[in-house]
């Protein structure tokens, strides 16, 4: 009861700030644009019209790419995939990161020691070149993006929410119910997961924003979603050849992949600013 | 204290580099069928089998591996044939030249920023600048790339070359027009961080005890700022710089192949395309030294510019 207070009045002081409402609208605008495209493309017909680079209004409202297909359609169906496998990397990650730093914080000693020295070892290599790393092995396949960027997102993850969930192991009543005898999944359930949804909020927000970034990087440099698909990442790699005479095939990407990503990342920015004080979204290895 | 942060650097690339040859051991596929091409005679294959060690085992071949690494022998390529320090050898110094540039500019700019934006929290010049680094720091390398290109060079002013074009037998240095929007998407990927981390560790120290009494002792702004803010800074401002430097070596990757720039991470993505195993592995332990490197010197940074660690490492 008195927790279902407590994260009310937290999701109404997240909304309280204008950069929470502005990160949604800009969200929700792509969001929209990624889930409805797909369905809106059928009536937008100019697959197929032949034209090398159309101008913009000659050939389709915002003209073809080089192969002769059509701008606008492409980039209306090319979204979803991107959303989704950020999401699911998102889920991966933070789902991944969350056990482990829980489980280190509780246990302690040394399962708390292997833990976190596996993630210093995995943080030492840059999240993309470690990604690089599996695609040239297991090959440029949807899983093999979602888990490489969800595992490298697990230690960043794993140091916030350790130290989140030993605060509150700390605190007294938690000590008091351990004497009790209270088991410690009831323990985590009722004490600690309550108490750490703020820092676990914001690492969503974070980690969503880092794999948009990254699923639309391994696009981009073309070892992700694979051509003839259409893909926001991949249509920029495409179109940037002809970039001087035909730019829209990479702006309309563009400007939506700098639209969601900068949305998720202001939503992030707001619940932190709401959890003030207990989360340090700019600590060590938040990238 | 410091010998301790050493041993735990060098703890960290050895496992580094039993991860990074893990993934040897999932490619499907023979190596040596990959240098040699559909058409080899079973003799030589042996023979290349023999050459590369691939009948040994995997520790063997790892110990092997390692054994080059730590004479700076990188190991055969598996696409050309090869050695893979030949291949790499002018791109280091591209990359090189690229990071420094980068950094040169980067680090003073945001420490000047972050600590300008510190000093004047919560004024319009401060919600600016802060506004301004939390959009910039959401957007991915190539997005900041492409924008700078289509703004500078392609579609709304044509001033900058788009892509890097070295003649043979030329430096990537003789074309200094060429560095300006590599060099500048990377300022822009590591600025913002640079800007919000040092405002928020200045900031903290500005809220300190000890920075309210250098202040009612009277001591003019300028020499409460250098004398007894900034000490305190330079432990967690080391950290961000370094963690900023081991981003670019990250970034490059992308920023590189943008602007067709021949250094490590244009390799790096070539080798992918190729599925050239020991370049990606040389590359990604190369990437991962630097890392580790300049996490250890930032450490180190902040253990000499703390008096408490300083002294515990003396004892």
């Amino acid at each position: 009861m008195s927790a279902q207070r407590t994260s009310e009045s937290f999701t109404r002081r997240v909304l309280r700030q204008p950069a929470a409402k502005l990160g949604i609208v800009l969200t929700a605008l792509v969001l929209l644009l990624a889930v409805l495209g797909p369905l809106a493309v059928p009536a937008w017909t100019g697959y197929g019209t032949n034209s090398f680079a159309g101008k913009p209004f000659q050939t389709g409202v915002f003209g073809t790419d080089n192969l002769g297909r059509d701008v606008l359609s492409r980039f209306l169906a090319g979204g979803w995939r991107l959303l989704l496998y950020s999401a699911l990397a998102t889920v991966v990650g933070v789902g991944l990161g969350a056990v482990l730093g829980m489980l280190a914080a509780l246990r302690g000693g040394w399962l708390d020691s292997v833990i976190m020295r596996c993630g210093d070892v995995l943080l030492a290599i840059p999240q993309l070149v470690f990604a690089l790393l599996a695609v040239t092995v297991l090959g440029p396949q949807g899983w093999v993006l979602v888990l490489v960027i969800g595992v490298t997102h697990a230690p960043r993850v794993a140091r916030v929410i350790r130290a989140a969930t030993a605060g509150v192991v700390a605190e007294d009543y938690v000590l008091a119910s351990q004497m009790y005898g209270v088991p410690q999944w009831k323990i985590l359930g009722r004490d600690v997961v309550p108490n750490i949804m703020g820092p676990l909020m914001v690492e969503v927000g974070l980690r969503l924003t880092y794999s948009i970034g990254a699923v639309a990087s391994l696009s981009f440099l073309g070892l992700g979603m694979q051509p003839p698909t259409p893909d926001w990442g991949l249509m920029i790699n495409e179109n940037r050849i002809a970039l001087s005479l035909q730019p829209w095939g990479v702006i309309l990407p563009v400007i939506a992949i700098a639209v969601l990503t900068v949305g998720t990342n202001l939503i992030a920015d707001a619940v932190a600013g709401a959890s003030a004080g207990r989360v340090r979204t700019t600590g060590k290895g938040t990238r | 204290m410091i010998l301790k942060r050493l041993g735990i650097s060098v703890f960290v690339l050895l496992a580094v580099s039993l991860l990074v040859f893990f993934f040897t051991l999932l490619l499907p596929g023979d190596p040596a069928q990959a240098i040699l091409g559909q058409q080899a005679t079973p003799e030589r294959l042996a023979a290349l089998r023999e050459q590369l060690d691939l009948n040994a085992p995997w520790y063997e071949r790892y110990l092997s591996w390692l054994g080059g690494l730590l004479v700076g022998d990188l190991g055969t390529s598996a696409a050309t044939g090869g050695s893979v320090n030949a291949l790499l050898a002018s791109k280091v110094s591209a990359s090189v030249v690229l990071m420094a540039i980068a950094a040169v500019i980067a680090i003073p700019v945001g420490l000047l920023l972050g600590t300008w934006s510190a000093m004047r929290r919560g004024r319009a010049a401060d919600q600016g600048l802060t506004g301004i680094s939390l959009v910039l720091a959401a957007l991915p390398e190539f997005v900041i790339g492409v924008a700078l290109t289509t703004l500078l060079s392609t579609t709304v002013f044509r001033l900058l070359p788009s892509v890097t074009m070295a003649a043979p037998g030329t430096r990537v240095w003789d074309y200094p027009l060429q560095l300006i929007l590599p060099t500048l998407t990377l300022i822009l990927v590591v600025v913002p961080y640079m800007i919000r981390m040092t405002r928020t560790t200045m900031a903290d120290v500005l809220d300190s005890g000890y920075v309210e009494m250098a202040r009612l002792k009277g001591l003019p702004e300028r020499q409460v700022i250098f004398k007894h803010a900034l000490p305190h800074a330079i432990g967690p401002v080391a950290q961000v710089i370094a963690m900023q430097l081991a981003w670019l070596a990250g970034g490059i990757v992308v920023v590189e192949f943008l602007f067709r720039y021949p250094g490590l991470g244009q390799a790096m993505v070539d080798a992918v395309n190729t599925r050239d195993v020991q370049v990606v592995q040389a590359l990604s332990m190369i990437i991962a030294a630097f890392y580790v490197i300049v996490n250890l010197l930032a450490d180190v940074v902040g253990i000499l510019a703390n008096p408490k660690l300083r002294t515990e490492s003396r004892s």
